[in-house]
């Protein structure tokens, strides 16, 4: 039996060949190294995402979430919901916490549901997959199976917005959380705990409707990342991950410089000090290839 | 006008807050705001807004309906969480922000064209359809958000992108012809319908 069990609400850019497909298959390859079973919520549905408080409303965006919910109790009773996106773990972190202060939010959530047969009886916990790495694991856990230690390779933790406001995780702080950091040291390369745009804002959904405003975000934290020496950055979140990497090449071509910053997820990194091949570790799913990490897993991923 | 901004300029006179604490979301807020003013300084796109939070919470309290509801401010909200979290009183102004754009796009008031009111509905149709997002017609969507022909250039522009996409696996052409779906679909529409009619009754968004 697996040491852990999760009810899996990986969320659509996850999907296959979805713009975090490659974050999906690193999650996998992980989760196996860790003995981590996740079992995906049948029938799963978007979040909703924060974008989506313009047309959706109030009530339809809790009922969305609340499905998931529902469906989670009825297949995978007693498990915590756990999703690797940052916007999937926030609309269900959101969710819980409006439904559980109102119970006429409740209520009429439950009137919505009972419109696709289901019912929401309250008793779901949402964790974003770092909670379960820290919080259950713990760092100690996560460097037994370390058998390719990623040194040489200093790596800036960018951990964005969603996975760290407004809930984060716990005992960390808003201003300057040092999980990531920690994980990086964990895992063998050094961490840059002063990379000053930890967590700046990379525009999130704005990125599409507010190209420019989001560029200049964007541009902070590579920049940043450049200045502290970073060979690469490193994040939780997968719209900061495809925000960061994809908009690169743009901001080269409006603004004259020379980015090719690689920006990879934890897992990513977990999975290749795990001793997992380039592909285990979803290495072929960037635009900026992560040079040195494939280099540290070419030398590992046979074992 | 649209009928439903009648109405409840009708309903509520001269009294904009207790049209927001009644009708926005987590709008019960707004009288908390004690203008130090943290939020607007905390904004990622601070600079963009031309009515920072702070200033959206007071134009409330003196009245300015038209102001408020059709300003493009609410729309520079990126999500990022800084100003609730840096908020001495709790309020928790990301969703305040959210709820005010959403009571205007309902209303109908909010200002045309605006790149975030149209990408999030895009994107809350694009959802609806299958219950899962279809990032493929999303992005075409959003480049052809105004006709073919400004589409072909704004794609053109940004073809280096999208090729890199789909040359890492990360966007999928054949998502055009279908793409991921849920089983219970039926059931999820009957779900949000309900959900909504609930929401309308209650708002009296009804005509």
């Amino acid at each position: 039996m697996a040491k852990k069990e999760y009810a899996f609400y990986p969320g659509c850019s996850s999907q296959l060949k979805a713009s975090a497909s490659n974050y999906l298959v690193s999650v996998n390859s992980m989760c196996e190294k860790l003995d981590i079973k996740m079992t995906e919520i049948p029938d799963w549905n978007c979040c909703g995402a924060s974008v989506g408080y313009g047309e959706g409303g109030e009530l339809p965006r809790l009922a969305i979430s609340a499905r998931n919910f529902a469906l989670a109790e009825q297949h995978l009773p007693g498990q915590d919901v756990v999703a690797t996106c940052a916007a999937c773990w926030l609309a269900s972190r959101e969710t819980i916490e409006r439904l559980d202060a109102s119970a006429e939010l409740m209520k009429e959530t439950n009137e919505a549901l009972a419109a696709a047969g289901l019912t929401y009886r309250g008793q779901v916990q949402a964790r974003h997959m770092v909670e379960v790495l820290i919080d259950d694991l713990g760092y100690e856990e996560l460097a037994k199976p370390v058998s390719n230690p990623l040194e040489g390779l200093k790596i800036a933790g960018y951990v964005g917005c969603q996975t760290n406001r407004p809930f984060g995780i716990a005992g960390e702080s808003f201003e300057n959380p040092m999980y990531l950091d920690k994980l990086v040291e964990t895992l063998g390369a050094e961490s840059l705990p002063k990379y000053e745009q930890k967590v700046t804002c990379c525009g999130g959904a704005l990125a599409f409707s507010e190209p420019d405003k989001s560029q200049k975000q964007i541009r902070d934290i590579v920049e940043s990342a450049y200045d502290h020496g970073a060979d690469l950055i490193v994040t939780p979140c997968p719209l900061c991950q495809a925000n960061v990497e994809v908009y690169q090449s743009e901001i080269n071509k409006k603004q004259g410089t020379k980015f090719a910053m690689p920006v990879t997820y934890y897992s990513q990194l977990m999975t290749v000090a795990y001793g997992g091949t380039h592909k285990e570790a979803g290495l072929d799913g960037h635009i900026i290839a992560p040079g040195k990490l494939e280099e540290i897993a070419a030398k590992g991923g046979k074992k | 006008m649209s009928d439903l901004n009648t109405q409840a300029v009708e309903r509520y006179r001269n009294n904009f807050l207790k049209e927001v604490e009644e009708n926005v979301e987590e709008g019960h807020w707004v009288k908390m705001c004690m203008q130090c003013g943290v939020c607007s300084g905390s904004c990622p796109f601070g600079p963009h807004w031309e009515h920072p939070p702070q200033e959206i919470f007071m134009m409330i309290r003196a009245g300015k309906r038209d102001e408020v509801l059709a300003s493009d401010s609410m729309w520079m909200c990126t999500s990022c969480y800084n100003c609730i979290v840096r908020c001495p009183r709790k309020l928790p102004i990301t969703h305040i922000m959210h709820g005010l754009a959403n009571y205007a796009h309902r209303l109908g008031i909010a200002p045309k064209g605006q790149p975030t009111r149209e990408f999030a509905k895009l994107f809350w149709d694009n959802m609806m359809k299958k219950g899962r997002v279809n990032e493929m017609k999303l992005t075409i969507g959003h480049y052809f958000r105004n006709g073919i022909g400004a589409g072909i250039k704004e794609a053109m522009a940004m073809k280096d992108v999208g090729l890199g996409m789909l040359k890492a696996k990360r966007l999928n052409p054949m998502e055009l012809a279908g793409g991921h779906g849920l089983k219970d679909l039926k059931g999820f529409h009957a779900m949000v319908a309900k959900a909504k009619e609930i929401e309308d009754r209650k708002k009296g968004f009804v005509k």
